[in-house]
């Protein structure tokens, strides 16, 4: 596409060719307080390690700052800054900004340096969503906003944010004696948000700690591409959703094997799905039906089974009326929607 | 080219140049001069004719600096604290309502140690809608840990902007600085202003360098981890360092800017006019210094001893030095330009901090009286400033006056 500009040459990350070729030398290591079986912690080390030494990050507010990174501990062993809650697109509009002018005055030397900012789905999905846009609409800025999406306020007693699922128990969405159902919302569609929104992005794909290499090879990927990317990757929690830390990755993989959460990226405009996600697409693999993902976790446990149908319903039409399925939620011919819960 | 041993005035013959420029210009010029690398621009008047400026300049090709549109003024501080921190040199802005949209990111960066350099084009805060002048907009940070200077003329505006870095970027100092010109007063109207060449610029303010504090992969550090209650109350002290020596390295950087530059504002806190035999002083910040000074000329001539003393440094607040000189009069009359709703006495800022430095300062102790007015953009008149004259003569006379009084209202 011609809306695509050549920006300052990135790295040249090739994408790792199996997990025995993967680097060991870890960029996010000891120090953090993160709980068992934390996914966020999962995408951290994976975002570091594939990023690789010549990299600043940016974390935003959220558990990944505060339960992350303390004082005297930090586990970052690249450069690390934090940055307001609201501002994953600016701190890394601002670093981007100050690296290539410097280069370009001679006051430091010239070379790619990855610049990647993350934020949670409160910080993504909500307060820092206009920061982003505007950070994505800078086509000649080299950045990756990361959002780990943990499908809730995680670090202050889990509250809802607009990336949580419809119906969910959270610490402002607890089921009642009247009411059954708190969170009428449903999940924010992120990714297409920027994708569909910003169309002189590259890259913006979706992802899952439950599948390391796809992610850090997707992290590789929205570094080496040029101009600002958008990763969004979902990390099943174990306090906010719920379930015993043994179950992180199948929780992951329930997700995205019910159809929940699709696995796609889009670079230069064009769409590829990937991994279960393009057999279910192509009929070669049946979703698992949802009730299989919501009862596993305790967030979903005061559902009665017309909830469940619903959520079913929901998902069944992602799949069956979207014009593009489980990503575009654009449909020929509308159905009334009726929730059971009120 | 200049040598050694040329004398100030020969160099200024050789490089200065003089035009008619507005206190935006100014400012937008003394950017170009201290060869800023990151600036960051959001609508809203009267501070962004700066930035409309600095864009021509860009585009003309003579200021090289990455000028980045933000999507509101949060981003906007956000963006340049990140660069800054990245070791670029920053600029920005704001007026009224924008400022406060900031405020997040204007109360993150003191402890950051983010020297960034900002403009605040003083505006009312809203509502009701209003582009006028009022100081409440710069002054809501002043407890924050940023320095806080006034300037009333176009020509004071470009000066203490190249100071302004030399301070903020100054390795003892390190925190933001913001310069306050008053809404349209300053920032659109234009005077003679002396411009000083590129290379006389590039002797009195060095490269910015952030040292061991760079974000940057030679330098592997973790910035603003959580510290709680561990660390706060250390970090906080480390501000509170700053505060201690900041007016000392004022001092210094002015001096060093007579020295390079040939012009002189004696002392940097405060401006005195016609103190010398005076019996009271009005005292005010920014622009109100032009219908003061134009009425303390007039009242001389019936033989009232009326002088002005004009705050240029707000934070830090040279409050033993200008508690020395009020000390000297039988009242003052201070000005403000804001409020400070529910505050002792009900009066305004700058009288409430006045009255703090006088009470541990001063062995005299003259009555200090508020007049709040020339809000929302509403000028302060000739005729105002001889009333409040009036009612400071009486004060010293010993006839008990209101401590707060509003000059100009209608109705």
């Amino acid at each position: 596409m011609s809306t695509f500009v050549d920006v300052k040459p990135t790295q040249n990350l090739e994408a790792f060719k199996g997990v025995k070729k993967v680097p060991h030398e870890e960029y996010y290591t000891s120090g953090h307080r993160t709980c068992q079986g934390c996914q966020s912690a999962q995408i951290m080390k994976l975002m570091a390690k594939a990023a690789g030494p010549r990299t600043i990050i940016l974390g935003s507010t959220g558990c990944m700052y505060v339960a992350n990174t303390s004082y005297y501990a930090t586990p970052w062993g690249v450069p690390w800054m934090h940055t307001q809650l609201g501002s994953a697109g600016s701190s890394a509009l601002g670093t981007a900004a100050a690296l290539r002018v410097q280069m370009r005055k001679g006051a430091m030397k010239d070379e790619p340096i990855n610049v990647i900012a993350f934020c949670g789905d409160g910080g993504g999905a909500d307060m820092g969503l206009g920061a982003i846009s505007a950070t994505m609409c800078h086509p000649d800025y080299n950045l990756l906003i990361l959002m780990y999406d943990n499908e809730s306020y995680a670090n202050t007693d889990i509250q809802i944010s607009g990336a949580s699922p419809y119906g969910v128990n959270t610490s402002f969405s607890t089921p009642g004696k009247v009411k059954r159902i708190m969170n009428h919302r449903w999940k924010k569609n992120i990714a297409p948000l920027m994708l569909v929104g910003h169309p002189t992005v590259k890259y913006v794909g979706t992802t899952c700690t439950s599948y390391p290499l796809q992610a850090m090879n997707s992290v590789r990927k929205a570094l080496s591409i040029g101009g600002p990317t958008f990763i969004h990757c979902l990390n099943p929690c174990t306090k906010g959703w719920d379930f015993d830390p043994l179950l992180s990755f199948e929780m992951g993989e329930l997700a995205v094997n019910t159809g929940i959460f699709p696995l796609y990226e889009v670079e230069c405009g064009k769409l590829k799905l990937y991994g279960k996600t393009d057999q279910i697409a192509k009929g070669k693999f049946k979703r698992l039906p949802v009730r299989d993902y919501l009862l596993k976790q305790g967030r979903f446990a005061h559902f009665v089974d017309e909830d469940i149908e619903y959520f079913q319903s929901k998902i069944d039409e992602m799949w069956d009326k979207w014009l593009v399925p489980g990503i575009i939620p654009l449909q020929k011919e509308i159905e009334a929607d009726n929730p059971p819960a009120k | 080219m200049a040598t050694l041993t040329q004398s100030v005035d020969e160099k200024k013959k050789i490089y200065e140049q003089e035009a008619l420029i507005t206190g935006a210009e100014a400012i937008a010029i003394a950017c170009k001069l201290a060869n800023v690398d990151v600036v960051t621009a959001y609508p809203i008047r009267p501070y962004d004719t700066v930035m409309q400026y600095i864009s021509q300049l860009v585009a003309d090709g003579e200021m090289d600096c990455e000028f980045i549109v933000a999507e509101g003024e949060h981003s906007q501080f956000e963006i340049v604290k990140h660069a800054s921190a990245c070791g670029a040199r920053v600029f920005c802005g704001s007026s009224g309502v924008g400022w406060m949209y900031a405020m997040e990111a204007l109360t993150v960066s003191p402890a950051l140690r983010i020297p960034m350099v900002c403009m605040v084009g003083n505006r009312a805060l809203d509502d009701p809608g209003a582009f006028g002048v009022e100081h409440n907009d710069a002054l809501a940070v002043r407890d924050l840990g940023w320095l806080l200077t006034w300037v009333d003329s176009a020509q004071e505006a470009l000066d203490t902007a190249l100071i302004a870095y030399r301070v903020a970027e100054d390795r003892r100092i390190l925190v933001p600085l913001a310069i306050s010109c008053d809404g349209a007063f300053l920032t659109h109207s234009q005077a003679l202003v002396k411009i000083p060449a590129a290379e006389q610029v590039k002797k009195f303010l060095p490269r910015y360098d952030r040292g061991d504090l760079l974000l940057h992969p030679d330098n592997v550090i973790s910035v603003a981890p959580q510290a709680n209650e561990d660390w706060v109350m250390e970090v906080r002290r480390q501000n509170y360092a700053v505060t201690e020596i900041t007016c000392d390295v004022i001092r210094e950087v002015y001096a060093d800017f007579e020295r390079t530059f040939g012009r002189k504002y004696g002392n940097p806190f405060f401006e005195e006019y016609m103190t010398e035999d005076a019996e009271v002083v009005l005292l005010g910040m920014g622009t109100l210094s032009t219908p003061v000074k134009v009425a303390i000329r007039k009242l001389r001539e019936e033989g009232k001893k009326v002088g002005f003393v004009r705050l240029r440094w707000f934070r830090p607040f040279a409050g033993p030095e200008l508690a020395k000189c009020l000390e000297r009069f039988k009242a003052v009359g201070v000005i403000d330009r804001d409020f400070s709703f529910g505050s002792p006495n009900l009066s305004g800022v700058v009288a409430t901090e006045v009255r703090s430095a006088m009470y541990t300062g001063s062995s005299t102790r003259p009555p200090v009286l508020c007049f709040i007015g020339g809000l929302g953009g509403r000028e302060v008149t000739v005729p105002d400033v001889e009333k409040m004259t009036d009612i400071v003569f009486q004060a010293a006379q010993g006839k008990a006056q209101p401590l707060t009084q509003w000059i100009g209202l209608r109705g």
